[in-house]
C-alpha cells in the first residue's frame, strides 16, 4: 500500500504519478468523474506517461498517439494501443489516498471521494 | 457501389496495416492479400532512429518489440502475406499486380501502401555511409555505431538527422550535423521556433554546421571522412545522410494513375479509380476547397488515412474525407517536440508556457490574424494536447 496524497490535493479532473518500488511500475492515479482510479503510468503502446494524458469520463487519452484507455479496466477503447494497462486499488482512509499495486480494481466499484465511500 | 471479393494492400508497413484493419473492421470478407517487399512483418519505424539506436538489448533478427501486429490479431486479419516481394506493375485494365519473380495477382481493389524510401547523394556508394528508413538499415546503422565508431557525421538536420544525432550523442560518439540550409526545420517550424529546436543540438553534445553542403566523400572502398562545399572535411568513422525521403510510385509508372511527387487522390485517399485507394507517406491528397495537395510523412497520418482510404473503398466512392489536423511528434536530446496544425509562412508565434530562451520546456502558438493555426510543444504533453484539441475542432483561416 502506498500513500499518494491527501485527497483535497488531488482535485477533480487532475492526475498523479506515484513510483510504487522497484519491482512495479509507475502508477498513475486520477480523480475524475467523482472517483479515484490508479492506472499503471506508461502507456502500452510505447512510452508516454499516461498521467500527463487528457482525462475525458472514464477515460484517458494518451499524450504522445492519442490511444484512449478506461480507466475501469485499463483497457484500451482504440489503436495504437491494443494491449490493457494493469489497473490498481486505490482506497481513502482518513482523508488519505492510498494505492495498492497490483492489486486488480473490481470494474464497476470506483472509489469514491467521500470518505465514508471507502472500501478497505 | 461495387463488390470487391479480392483487395491487394500494396506495401507491409504501417499505413497499409490499418487499411487492412480498416477493412476486416468494416465487414470486408473477401480474400485480403498484402504483398510486402520487405521480409519482415509489419513493425514500427519512428523507435528506428531514437530507442532501437540507443537500447541495450540485443534487437534480435525480426521487429521484436517493433512488430504492429501479433499472431492472434495476424489469426483475425485472415490475409494471405506475401512478404520479401515486391511489386512491379500495376495493370488497372486487366484488374492484376505483377509481382517481382514474374506472378501476377487478379485483384479488383488495391490499397496503395508503399511509403517512401530515403533521398539520397549523387555520390559514390562507400562503406560506412548509411540511410535510414527500413529494420534492416537500423540494424545495420546499430552494428556500426557499436564496431569502433567514434566519429560520426550526419548529413541533414530534419528530425530524422536530428534524432540519429542525438541517439549517436547518447551513445557518446562526437557527432557532427551538417545541414545546407542556413537554419533547418524553417519550412516545418518558422524561423523563431527552428532556432529554439536547432538550439538541441549544442545543448545535447552535437556540432551543427549549417549553410554548407557535402563535396564529396573522403576514403576508398570505406568512408574515412566527409568534404564539404566550404572546403572543410570532416573525419569520419560512420556517415548518416538524412536529407529527406520521396514516395515509392516507380511501379505505377505506366498504369494510367496520376503520379506527382505521390499517388494523386481525392480528399478520401481515392485515386480516378474508385477501386484504387492510396495511404500514408505515398498519398498524396487533394485538399478541399484549396486547389493544394498535401503529402502527409507522419505516423498519425498513414495511421488515419489506412481507415478512411478502406471505408471509401468499399463504399466505391469518397463517403469520407480524411480531415484529421497534421500532428507529429520527435524525440530528440532527452526532449519530446510535438506539433499539431498547419503552420503558413508569416505566421506569429506566441508563448503560452514556458520560455524557449531557458531551454526548458515550452508551449506556442501559430496565429494568423487572431486565429491559432498550429500549435508546437517541447515537454508540454498536457497542455499541448489541449490545444491540439482545440485546434481540432477551430476554424481554420481561409484557403488553408
Ligand atoms: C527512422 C524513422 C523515424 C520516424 N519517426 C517519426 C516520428 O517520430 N514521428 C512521426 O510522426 N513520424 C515518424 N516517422 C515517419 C513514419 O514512420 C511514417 O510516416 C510511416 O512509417 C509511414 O507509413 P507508410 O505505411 O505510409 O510507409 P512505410 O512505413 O514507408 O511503408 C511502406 C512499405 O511499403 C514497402 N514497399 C515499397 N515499395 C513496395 C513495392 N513495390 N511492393 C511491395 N512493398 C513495397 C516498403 O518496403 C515498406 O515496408 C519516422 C520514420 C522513420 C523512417
Ligand atoms: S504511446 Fe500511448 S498511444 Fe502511443
Amino acid at each position: 500500500m502506498i500513500p499518494v496524497c491527501r485527497i483535497e490535493n488531488l482535485p477533480e479532473g487532475e492526475s498523479m504519478r506515484v513510483e510504487a518500488g522497484d519491482a512495479t511500475a509507475t502508477i498513475a492515479v486520477f480523480h475524475t468523474d467523482g472517483a479515484f482510479y490508479a492506472i499503471d503510468d506508461t502507456c502500452s503502446h510505447q512510452d508516454a506517461s499516461l498521467s500527463e494524458g487528457w482525462l475525458e469520463g472514464c477515460y484517458v487519452e494518451c499524450p504522445l498517439h492519442a490511444a484512449l484507455f478506461d480507466l475501469r479496466s485499463g483497457e484500451p477503447t482504440c489503436l495504437p494501443a491494443r494491449k490493457p494497462v494493469r489497473t490498481h486499488a486505490v482506497t481513502v482512509v482518513d482523508g488519505m489516498l492510498y494505492v495498492h499495486p497490483a492489486v486488480r480494481t473490481v470494474p464497476g466499484e470506483p472509489v469514491h471521494a467521500a470518505p465514508e465511500e471507502a472500501v478497505a | 457501389m461495387t463488390t470487391l471479393t479480392t483487395v491487394t494492400v500494396v506495401g507491409a508497413s504501417l499505413a497499409g496495416l490499418h487499411a487492412a484493419r480498416g477493412l476486416r473492421s468494416l465487414g470486408y470478407d473477401g480474400r485480403l492479400v498484402v504483398v510486402g517487399e520487405e521480409r519482415h512483418r509489419p513493425y514500427d519505424r519512428p523507435p528506428l532512429s531514437k530507442e532501437f539506436l540507443t537500447g541495450d538489448c540485443d534487437p534480435g533478427e525480426g521487429p521484436g518489440r517493433l512488430a504492429l501486429t501479433d499472431p492472434e490479431e495476424e489469426a483475425e486479419l485472415d490475409a494471405e502475406w506475401l512478404l520479401g516481394v515486391p511489386a512491379e506493375a500495376l495493370d488497372t485494365a486487366a484488374g492484376e499486380i505483377r509481382l517481382a519473380g514474374g506472378r501476377a495477382l487478379r485483384t479488383d481493389g488495391v490499397v496503395i501502401a508503399t511509403g517512401a524510401t530515403p533521398r539520397t547523394l549523387p555520390l559514390p556508394r562507400l562503406d560506412g555511409v548509411h540511410t535510414l528508413r527500413t529494420l534492416d538499415d537500423a540494424t545495420r546503422l546499430r552494428a556500426a555505431l557499436r564496431a569502433d565508431a567514434a566519429r560520426v557525421v550526419v548529413i541533414g538536420a530534419g528530425f530524422i538527422g536530428a534524432e540519429v544525432a542525438s541517439s549517436c550523442a547518447a551513445l557518446g560518439l562526437d557527432v557532427t550535423v551538417v545541414e545546407a540550409a542556413p537554419l533547418p526545420l524553417v519550412p516545418q517550424l518558422g524561423e523563431e521556433m527552428a532556432r529554439v529546436c536547432a538550439g538541441l543540438h549544442a545543448r545535447g553534445g552535437a556540432t551543427l554546421l549549417c549553410g554548407t553542403g557535402v563535396e564529396g566523400w573522403r576514403g576508398s572502398g570505406r568512408v574515412t571522412g566527409v568534404e564539404l562545399t566550404d572546403g572543410r572535411v570532416l573525419p569520419a568513422d560512420v556517415v548518416v545522410v538524412g536529407v529527406g525521403v520521396r514516395p515509392v510510385t516507380g511501379w505505377l509508372e505506366g498504369s494510367g494513375l496520376a503520379l506527382d511527387d505521390g499517388v494523386r487522390c481525392d480528399a478520401g485517399c481515392v485515386t480516378a479509380l474508385p477501386n484504387v485507394v492510396a495511404v500514408g507517406d505515398v498519398a498524396r491528397l487533394a485538399q478541399p476547397g484549396t486547389a493544394r495537395t498535401v503529402r502527409a510523412e507522419h505516423w498519425t497520418s498513414g495511421m488515419l488515412q489506412g481507415a478512411v482510404a478502406a471505408r471509401n473503398l468499399l463504399a466505391g466512392s469518397t463517403v469520407e474525407p480524411f480531415e484529421a489536423l497534421p500532428y507529429f511528434w520527435s524525440d530528440q536530446y532527452g526532449a519530446r517536440i510535438q506539433y499539431a496544425g498547419r503552420r503558413a509562412p508569416g505566421d506569429t508565434v506566441r508563448i503560452l508556457e514556458g520560455d524557449p530562451a531557458d531551454g526548458g520546456g515550452f508551449l506556442a502558438v501559430y496565429e494568423r490574424g487572431g486565429i491559432s493555426t498550429a500549435a508546437l510543444g517541447v515537454d508540454r504533453p498536457r497542455p499541448f494536447m489541449r490545444l491540439r484539441r482545440e485546434l481540432a475542432r477551430a476554424p481554420q483561416p481561409a484557403g488553408r
